[in-house]
């Protein structure tokens, strides 16, 4: 099975504090960390234990520029066969549809059997997947949380929906999946790993190599980013203060009130 | 059979004529004894290298202070002693046993042995020896069957119990001392009837009493005796010898070598792979313990080594929660793998991997390196590298827990295992009342201070253990000392990143912080963190000698520059908790108890598991992140032993152990009951300081049991 | 202005609370239009539904067929596309079914797409102004959407506050014919059931809520002492089921329990929406949190900044001695 992860480089929020930066149109990129959009890496655990069942190779890309090639080679490292950067100045500023289109023209070049991503991003719009699958008219489910290869280019998929229940469907491929987190324990990938593909070449395909039809990049457009702003705080909650000793006891003072003691 | 009393050589088994026999005999048994021996080298020679010939004299030492001098064996009081009585009589009866395998074989009959007065008082040593290792034997054995010590225990998913195969070897040693006691007491007991001179048996010993039982025997029956004892003597030794190699009984031969290449260099973790330097690394296809080849040849010759004594696994505070690790069954499955891979009848087949196969992933992430198995044992076998060797073939195949995935990555974008910016590294100095009263320096680069104070991730970040950085840094400040900190440049020592197997990270780290440490300037470093302490001391190269706080206020105290105010409360009972990385690995016991002592007022008291037994905490460094399947917490065990000493307050000097101290505490429900202080803390609020103590700040330290 | 259409999630034949929070959005598109339900289905339940719309919209699309009774997304986008005059606007809710029909379904509309979007600031001409969040709430932007082409939009769950006054009477529509024969190459099977933990929080009044602020596993105890002391039971956010620290019968959220308690203790927990879609009926919030700036402080009726592993044992203790 050929298999396609399409992935992007996120901030990491964990343990960052996303705050405005100082001119207000955008957050304050000095100190933070990238990483692999966390659903996408788990696309790609799940692209990798696929292929070592039924065989195949995995295939990662990313619509970006050169600072998202390191997220490449460490899915690469983790066993991914081959990373691919898509990177033309006429892409920057494409909104979701553009990136599908870009990605569009890209699989229509290659053969992929099965094409991933994560089912969203922290900072975009869980569309991507769903707006490929469309472009290509091939089948699509999101919030993919396990995938059962069948014969006959058939998958058995659970999609995740509320109260923890599972949808089953049956899905013909070629197909797109967005995958959420929790569907399997992605492997370790370490500086070492990293190290040990440093010199494998990630391609870089730019718009002529992909012939993309269709309007991309900034202009192209329909849904723009303007600003960041602070979230408006609304009433927000009544901060209790005092020592622990205070608040504890006007808590449960509350608490009475509104019924929640016996 | 003629009635001879003479050498059995002489004497006709069977048709055979006794030189013969035992020629073939011994022949046969001592080429045995090298195949086996030579098919048991094998995996050696296949195994990883490992570097052990440096430093002969040092190591000579130490067989004659482990091999000889059975160091170890005396810390568990009943086993130790039979252990070192049977070993002191096997060491004398070596040479008995030569004069009487000789015997067998020579043209001559005359007994070998010293000779005249020499001779004489041998024979009385070695009779005495034979009596204490049969009696030894017997109290062995009853052990076993009827006092079961625990740790011979084994739990049924590691199989059947060894006491079979422990009665059978007891047994055969019995039968060893029985058979030469008996041919002795039967020539003599013929001598005396034949009224010939009769030998001097000493009193009391294994051949005077069968001498005495047999004084009437009739002489065909004695001769029978003699040379029957002679032939079963003989086949036992033989047997033993090519037995030994088949079981744990092995360590007698391998004890000596096991011990001699023994570890020199506590403290650090072995490389990668010996011979290859750091920056060769890149060139090695695969890190770590994967298959069974994987492991040096020293360690294949720790799992012949083990004597399946239990004492690892009975200190080990894994194996006391419930762990699924056990140290003495990580050697034992190893040598039983071996045995089957690599068996003396037939050829050996290649490695499957260990991990899925002997060993469980969960078993090799249960360590906490805290070292209590290394310490026990007697034969010096070594865990701590084997397992990291384990665990660096399980990251290097991607198997890590997801628990430790997050800090590993944490540690790799930005120094520290929280995932915390760097720039807030130093933050911790500047809480407003802190910083009032004292001033804490960040190197920049301009070489211009004596020490470094290295602070590490934990107490630079965590909110509680932030206090003891404070109270270390007053403590350094009231001492004049210049000091300072490196603030964001500062990376995680990158200890138990080491430990955990994850090597390049950690070296990233450690050359990151060598840089930083080496363009400060500083001539010495302090830190309150002691597996900071163990890094910078053992693992770190060409960085400038390092001390534990523990270590500079002992010398403080002792040298008058710092005075202690009595305690509060009279009635706190204080225990002292040996952090594994401050006193097991670095054998500082002393400096923090005489810190405590120092203060005025303060009761302190001992409890049963202290110094090199003391039980780890929990584990430090990313051990706060794995999730370990366990009954009980480690902490929660070590709280229970404080209050069975009759303690209130737990003093520990490391930030983990305090962690893990409070934690514990909280989980058992002891809130009120017990409380823990670090030593830094400590001190710094007895301290006697030059300004008036309405500015002393006691807002952030745990108030003593007394102001509750 | 396009005209405005708004999709109908509906399970047994009854709308989702979505239903009614739709028009509002829509309003705030365009003031003097009301929106269009349309409504997916088959059978009674989709009757059913179709009947309760009628109170609230003024105008009802129905599209009966038999492999819409379980809405599969590749076959209502299908139905969807050939129904919906080209150029329309559709709002849906943000949930795990919009987020499986409509990216693609803009795409076969031609359409522009904004996804989990919070507030509309209005329109200029075709362009509308949006409030969107990223990185878990911690930052708001506004966005442009050009829908001149026609557009889908989900919103989010609760964002907008239902509208007074609906218009009653609504037209029912039959526009079944128009989606004619409806296949596609996913095809539902079945769903199954999570499995029933020993304790059902839905059925409490009181939640003790624990989110990554629990710290481990060993730690729960002390939220089930304090649930305990209020006779309450003890509940959880997403990542506290991810590091298997509890069973997910105990999540409340989007993907897990919906829950309708008088008291919600969010304890340690930030307050993405995910987890916050799962609290109806607006109980009395109180957050304890270590971070003031956590999200859910700005929804809490009640907030403690303050280490709930430290907190708990103490109101524990003293709500035992009241």
């Amino acid at each position: 099975m050929e298999i396609l992860v399409c992935a992007r480089r996120v901030p990491d929020t964990s343990e960052n504090e996303i705050e405005l930066n100082a001119a207000g149109n955008d957050i304050e990129r000095d100190d933070l960390v990238y990483s692999i959009n966390e659903p996408d890496n788990y696309a790609v655990e799940e692209a990798l234990q696929i292929v070592e069942r039924a065989g195949g190779n995995v295939t990662v890309a990313t619509v970006g520029g050169e600072d998202d090639e390191e997220i490449l080679r460490r899915e690469m490292a983790m066993g991914a066969k081959n990373g691919v950067l898509i990177s033309d100045d006429a892409f920057s500023g494409s909104d979701g549809k553009g990136i599908a289109t870009i990605l569009k023209a890209f699989v229509e070049k290659n053969h992929f059997d099965l094409i991933l991503t994560g089912v969203q991003a922290e900072d975009a719009g869980a569309q991507v997947g769903g707006m490929l699958a469309a472009m290509l008219d091939y089948p699509f489910a999101s919030l993919v949380n396990a995938i059962e290869v069948l014969d006959g280019g058939k998958l058995k998929i659970s999609r995740e929906i509320e109260g923890g229940n599972k949808e089953m469907n049956e899905i013909d491929l070629p197909c797109v999946l967005s995958i959420q987190t929790g569907i399997n324990e992605p492997r370790y990938v370490g500086m070492r790993g990293i190290r040990q593909v440093a010199s494998v070449p990630i391609p870089t395909l730019g718009a002529a190599d992909l012939g993309v039809e269709g309007a991309v990049g900034g202009a192209a457009a329909k849904v723009k980013r303007v600003d960041y702003f602070a979230p408006p705080l609304g009433k927000g909650a009544e901060m209790l203060g005092g020592s622990r000793e205070e608040i504890i006891d006007k808590l449960i003072e509350m608490l009475k009130a509104k019924g929640g003691l016996k | 059979m003629i009635e001879t009393f003479g050498s059995p050589s002489q004497a006709t088994y069977w048709f055979i004529q006794g030189r013969i026999l035992f020629l073939v005999l011994h022949f046969l048994g001592v080429a045995c004894f090298a195949y086996i021996v030579a098919k048991r080298m094998i995996p050696l020679m296949r195994a990883e290298r490992d570097f052990r010939f440096d430093h002969p004299w040092t190591r000579l030492g130490r067989v004659l202070q482990f091999w000889l001098g059975q160091w170890r064996h005396p810390r568990y009081r009943t086993a130790g002693t039979i252990h070192i009585l049977i070993f002191a009589g096997f060491i004398v009866l070596v040479m008995r046993a030569f004069f009487v395998l000789s015997l067998g074989t020579s043209s001559s009959s005359a007994m070998p042995g010293l000779p005249g007065r020499a001779g004489h008082i041998y024979g009385i040593i070695q009779a005495y020896a034979a009596t204490v290792v049969f009696l030894c034997m017997i109290v062995a054995a009853v052990r076993r069957l009827v006092f079961k010590p625990a740790r011979y225990a084994v739990p049924s998913r590691y199989g059947k119990a060894h006491t079979a195969d422990a009665i059978f070897l007891l047994g055969l040693i019995a039968i060893l001392m029985a058979a030469d006691s008996l041919f002795e007491a039967s020539r003599a007991a013929a001598q005396a009837q034949q009224g010939r001179e009769v030998e001097f048996l000493a009193v009391l010993s294994l051949p005077w009493i069968f001498k005495a039982a047999l004084t009437a025997a009739p002489l065909p029956v004695l001769s029978t005796l003699y040379l029957g004892a002679y032939l079963i003597h003989d086949l036992a030794f033989f047997f033993l010898l090519c037995y030994r190699p088949f079981g744990i009984q092995f360590h007698v031969e391998t004890s000596l070598f096991s011990i001699y290449f023994a570890k020199l260099n506590r403290g650090t973790i072995k490389p990668v792979r010996w011979g290859v330097p750091d920056a060769q690394l890149d060139q090695v296809k695969s890190f770590g313990v994967k298959t069974f080849e994987d492991f040096t040849w020293k360690h294949m010759l720790d799992f012949y080594s083990c004597a399946d004594c239990g004492r690892c696994s009975d200190n080990c505070p894994a194996n006391a929660v419930g762990r699924p690790l056990s140290p003495r069954f990580i050697t034992t499955k190893a040598r039983d793998y071996c045995f089957t891979h690599y068996p003396v009848l037939g050829s050996a087949n290649n490695g499957t991997p260990l991990i899925g196969g002997i060993y469980s992933e969960d078993e090799i992430w249960s360590c906490t390196t805290c070292g209590a198995c290394e310490a026990e044992c007697p034969l010096l076998v070594e865990y701590i590298d084997k397992i990291v060797d384990l665990r660096r073939g399980m990251v290097d195949d991607g198997k890590v827990p997801q628990s430790l995935q997050k800090p590993l990555k944490a540690l790799e974008s930005r120094g520290n295992p929280y995932g915390k910016m760097e720039k807030k590294r130093a933050e911790w100095v500047k809480a407003k009342e802190f910083q009032q009263t004292c001033s804490v320096k960040v190197l920049n680069g301009k070489q211009d201070t004596d020490t470094l104070y290295f602070v590490d991730s934990i107490t630079s970040y965590d909110d509680r253990i932030q206090a003891i950085g404070r109270a270390t840094a007053k403590i350094l400040s009231s001492t004049g000392e210049n000091f300072g900190i490196l603030g964001a440049s500062e990376k995680d020592s990158g200890h138990d990143v080491r430990r955990f197997g994850e090597e390049t990270l950690f070296m990233a780290l450690r050359d990151q912080n060598v840089e930083a440490i080496k363009a400060s300037g500083v001539k010495r470093i302090v830190t309150a963190d002691p597996h900071a302490f163990n890094a910078l001391k053992h693992d770190y190269r060409d960085v400038p000698p390092v001390e534990h706080i523990s270590q500079v206020i002992a010398r403080e105290v002792k040298a008058g520059k710092i005075k202690l105010n009595p305690v509060e409360n009279e009635n706190d009972v204080y225990a002292y908790h040996d952090p594994c990385y401050l006193g097991r690995h670095n054998q500082v016991y002393d400096d923090p108890r005489d810190v405590l002592d120092a203060i005025p007022g303060l009761k302190r008291v001992e409890m049963t598991r202290s110094r090199d037994r003391s039980f780890c905490c929990g584990g430090g460094g990313l051990a706060l992140f794995y999730e370990p399947k366990e009954d009980q917490r480690m902490g929660v065990k070590r709280v229970q032993m404080a209050v069975e000493a009759g303690a209130n307050v737990i003093v520990t000097a490391c930030p983990f152990c305090m962690v893990n101290m409070e934690d514990a505490i909280k989980v058992a429900g002891m809130e009120g009951k017990m409380t823990a202080i670090d030593l830094a803390e400590l001190v710094e609020r007895q301290m006697v300081r030059e300004e008036p103590p309405e500015r002393r700040l006691q807002a952030e330290l745990p108030a003593p049991l007394g102001r509750l | 202005m396009p005209r405005i259409f708004a999709y109908i999630v509906h399970k047994g034949g009854v709308p989702d609370d979505s239903a009614a929070e739709l028009p509002a959005a829509a309003k705030k598109i365009d003031a003097a239009q009301s929106p269009t339900a349309v409504v997916t289905g088959w059978g009674a339940d989709l009757d059913a539904a179709c009947e309760t719309l009628r109170a609230s919209y003024g105008e009802v699309w129905k599209i009966a067929n038999e492999g819409l009774a379980y809405p599969n997304a590749e076959l209502v986008r299908k139905a969807l596309v050939k129904v919906l005059p080209q150029g329309s606007v559709l709002l849906l809710p943000h949930a795990h079914f919009g987020v499986d029909l409509s990216p693609g379904l803009s795409i076969k509309m031609n359409a522009a797409f904004v996804s989990d979007v919070l507030d509309i600031e209005g329109a200029e001409g075709m362009s509308l102004k949006l409030v969107r969040q990223e990185f878990g709430g911690q930052v708001s932007t506004h966005v442009r959407c050009d829908i001149s082409s026609g557009a889908v939009i989900n919103i989010r769950p609760g964002a907008f506050k239902p509208l007074e006054g609906a218009p009653a009477g609504g037209v029912l529509v039959d526009k079944s014919s128009a989606a004619g024969e409806l296949t596609a190459r996913r095809r539902y099977l079945e769903t199954v059931a999570a499995e029933a933990g020993a304790v059902d929080i839905t059925k409490y009044k009181v939640l003790v809520s624990v989110g990554r602020g629990i710290e481990e596993a060993d730690n729960v105890p002390l939220a089930q002492d304090l649930a305990d002391a209020l006779g309450g039971a003890v509940s959880c956010s997403r990542p506290v089921v991810d590091a298997k620290w509890m069973e997910k019968s105990r999540q409340v959220g989007s993907s897990g329990q919906t829950v309708k308690p008088k008291v919600y203790m969010a304890c340690g927990i930030s307050g993405s929406f995910q987890h916050l879609a799962g609290i109806k009926g607006n109980p009395f919030m109180v957050a304890i949190n270590k971070n003031p700036k956590a999200p859910i402080f700005r929804v809490a009726d009640v907030g403690i900044v303050d280490d709930i592993l430290e907190f708990f044992p103490e109101l524990t203790s003293k709500i035992r001695e009241n």
